[in-house]
């Protein structure tokens, strides 16, 4: 069935494969990891916030992003980043955003939203004694969230948070739309050229496939080890 | 910002003459919604039959239904719209293979296009079926089981009723799920609402309105749809039972 | 924008603009001095323009003119050292990423039309193509008549596709248009019979086509539709930069040596697989490089 096919094409450019476009996918995942939760978890604070204005501000935001596809997005934030740099350093002119940065932008407030519901669920998850208890020994609220509240809520959310990293982590593969080289991106220029899609998007599937398997098995290994017995 | 808004754009003609530069969101729209909506009637019945396999005692059948879930829930998306579009065609027999290739547009994208977001979601939809069977007292399988009835019989009148109804939230946000993801087909050429955003973009030069529209339109569907469903949910709620909210992440 | 902030505005803009007078930089290279980075915007496979090598960097006869028109900025900034950062684009984002400041200059294969002349801006033009289309040689798709009731392809975002959907309306042809996300991919859908032709430039057809597995499979049509100037796309209102690109190009024009890139690319053996596409210096483009024109109009290159 595969004798049209040659799949040498990989071997022979497995360095550029792995070295350009894997090293994009996973620099991308990481750091979008990094500021995702970062972002997600202040827009869960700011949500659970009983400050009217910083809770709608985050209601509505997560909301708009969760309601959009990443597609859009993508295409909003890198023709939008730019003009929205030179409003913030007051810059008569947009600012260059290249792909690299403008793809950590777009997959860091994206995700940021849903970080947020799944931290605002965990930090809802904590019972309420267990504020006022800190409040009780006197420890304010900053002290209450970091030392009592989060500790507990990322516990809780892990499964979930490295779940849904599992799936941004498949996610950066549409940073294709923009004709940028992340793993996919590479593939499919080496597809394009060579003529070879078939082995080149089996490849693609396959590598991605074994990633996000072994990374599900690790998440399932972690979630019974720091599972918090009640 | 130095950008020039227009807004009037909108009701401008486009290139091909066929109508106004909304009117082509519109249309946009409506395939999204036909994708989605085909899409969706595949991934239902995929993904009831697999979930519920996956808690049957039959263990072949259940751990081949887990190799379903994980082949599907671990690609990519966009890969998984590759492989249907450029490479199953390959890899059937040629006369098959071809007569899928020269289908009549958009069939000729639409197609793969369904069955793809179908296959994916349907991994979802059993994940979601799997985990509403599961969140069920065991009592009740044992008690249909007490009343004499065969395993159909309990998985029809007595377990599948009450999961549909405690699954019915993490379904409706699986259902938001395909008609977003339905956007993905663009890159296999459906002009769904993202593509015809940015073919406005393309032919006005107005970016930031073209995507505007479509933002606007995709929040107003997702609106409907979340009223649609909470309407649904009320219809068919029993009382004294609340059905678990259970978290579903995922785009 | 409220009328009544006009005369505000144009106070304010004689006072911005009376020190732009005493020859500080604006625009595009005030932004290359400041951040002593150019970015240049290429494409992936618009062959032998601009498209990727063996080792997967940009290269083409729109980047070898792109490179000496950087040297000239260099010289104007008198900065050697200046950076030059790679960007790929598509037909669909090269106009939003030039607006907003991703990219300085873009080296592709970007019709020069008076439409887009009203967002972005052009430099000399580099080459003149022809609207043709490809079809398997099979199916004997020669002249326009050819193309009624078929399924034709084109890339969204090209003004081939938009005179495609003209051609469409205006003469009744009944065609299905499909668009794709690129050159490749619109080519693959002839290739593997998902659409009948695409319509294209025709020299990136050529170039398409002495890439494919088995060039002899396919045809371009004789029968065009009509004719346009290729450019090097800048920012609009930015005139320092224009004349900087503008006499970058002329001169290269006028010492001839033009005509050794354009050997280079059009009649050598070219990578990745060493293919010549052998097309000689058209009487258009040969009447270009005697009067360097940055004209958008058709009818001057006829």
């Amino acid at each position: 069935m595969f004798g049209q096919f040659d799949f040498g094409v990989i071997t022979r450019n497995l360095p550029y494969l792995i070295k350009v476009g894997m090293a994009f996918t996973i620099e991308l995942t990481i750091l979008v990891i990094v500021l995702g939760i970062v972002f997600g978890t202040l827009l869960a604070m700011m949500r659970l916030s009983s400050i009217k204005v910083l809770s709608a501000f985050a209601t509505a935001y997560i909301n708009l992003m969760r309601s959009v596809p990443l597609v859009l997005v993508i295409f909003w934030f890198y023709f939008l980043v730019p003009y929205i740099g030179a409003w913030i350093i007051r810059s008569p002119t947009p600012v260059r955003v290249g792909a690299f940065l403008s793809s950590v932008i777009t997959y860091s407030m994206f995700e940021a939203a849903y970080y947020a519901e799944i931290m605002r669920a965990g930090i809802q998850s904590i019972p309420r004694g267990q504020v006022w208890a800190g409040y009780a020994l006197g420890l304010n609220y900053w002290q209450t969230m970091a030392r009592i509240v989060l500790p507990q809520a990322f516990r809780n959310m892990v499964p979930i948070l490295l779940t849904q990293t599992i799936v941004m982590f498949q996610d950066t593969s549409l940073v294709y739309v923009l004709s940028i080289t992340d793993f996919l991106g590479a593939a499919s220029k080496i597809a394009e050229r060579d003529g070879r899609y078939v082995e080149m998007y089996i490849f693609a599937a396959v590598v991605y496939f074994v990633i996000c398997v072994v990374i599900s098995f690790l998440v399932r290994r972690l979630q019974r080890r720091i599972a918090i017995i009640r | 910002m130095n950008y020039h808004w227009n807004w009037k754009i909108f009701w401008d003609l486009t290139p091909e003459g066929s109508g106004t530069y909304l009117h082509t969101l519109l249309v946009g729209l409506l395939w999204t919604l036909a994708t989605a909506l085909a899409a969706w009637v595949i991934a239902l019945v995929l993904g009831v039959i697999v979930g519920v396999i996956r808690t049957t005692p039959r263990k072949w059948a259940g751990r081949f239904c887990n190799g379903y879930v994980e082949l599907f829930r671990n690609i990519p998306l966009l890969v998984q719209m590759f492989l249907w579009f450029f490479v199953i065609p390959e890899l059937l027999p040629k006369h098959l293979g071809d007569a899928i290739k020269q289908m009549p547009p958009p069939w000729a994208s639409y197609v793969p296009a369904v069955l793809c977001l179908g296959f994916f979601t349907s991994a979802r939809v059993a994940e979601q079926v799997r985990a509403g069977i599961q969140a069920l007292p065991r009592g009740q399988r044992m008690a249909g089981t007490a009343l004499g009835l065969t395993l159909p019989q309990t998985y029809r009148h007595v377990i599948l009723p009450m999961t549909f109804r405690i699954i019915l939230p993490p379904l409706t946000s699986e259902f938001l799920n395909i008609i977003k993801n339905s956007s993905v087909a663009l890159t296999i050429g459906v002009v769904e609402l993202t593509a015809a955003a940015r073919a406005m973009q393309e032919f006005s030069f107005q970016v930031f309105e073209a995507f505007t529209g479509a933002t606007i339109l995709y929040i107003l569907t997702n609106i409907l749809v979340i009223y649609g469903m909470r309407w649904v949910e009320r219809r068919v709620a029993i009382p004294g039972f609340i059905g678990p909210a259970v978290q579903a992440g995922g785009h | 924008m409220h009328t009544r902030k006009l005369p505000l505005l144009i106070a304010a803009l004689m006072f911005v603009a009376a020190p732009a007078i005493a020859q500080e930089l604006t625009g595009t290279l005030k932004k290359v001095k400041d951040s002593g980075t150019i970015t240049i915007g290429y494409r992936d496979a618009s062959i032998p323009f601009s498209y990727l090598d063996q080792n997967q960097k940009p290269i083409g006869y729109a980047m070898d003119i792109c490179y000496k028109v950087v040297d000239a900025v260099k010289a104007k900034l008198k900065m050697p050292d200046i950076k030059i950062a790679l960007n790929p684009v598509t037909s669909s984002t090269r106009i939003p990423l030039m607006a907003n400041g991703t990219i300085d200059l873009e080296c592709g294969s970007t019709t020069n039309n008076a439409e887009r002349k009203k967002q972005v801006d052009f430099g000399m033009t580099y080459f003149v193509i022809k609207y043709r289309w490809v079809s398997k040689a099979s199916d004997h798709m020669d002249t326009v008549d050819s193309l009624k009731g078929q399924t034709v392809v084109s890339t969204a975002g090209t003004t081939d596709i938009k005179a495609l959907n003209e051609l469409n309306t205006s003469k009744n042809m009944g065609m299905t248009v499909l668009s794709a996300n690129d050159h490749p991919a619109a080519f693959l859908m002839v290739e593997t019979g998902r659409a009948k032709a695409f319509l294209m430039d025709d020299i990136l057809l050529s170039g398409l086509v002495a890439n494919s597995k088995n060039p002899a499979e396919f045809h371009i049509s004789k029968d065009s539709l009509g004719l346009e100037p290729y450019s090097l796309m800048m920012r609009r209102d930015d005139p320092e930069f224009k004349k900087v690109v503008d006499d970058a190009m002329t001169k290269l024009y006028k010492s001839g040596e033009i005509e050794t890139i354009y050997k280079k690319w059009f009649e050598s053996p070219i990578p990745p697989k060493g293919i010549n596409l052998n097309i000689p210096i058209s009487d258009a483009l040969q009447k270009v490089f005697a009067n360097p024109t940055d004209s958008p109009d058709p009818k001057v290159y006829e």
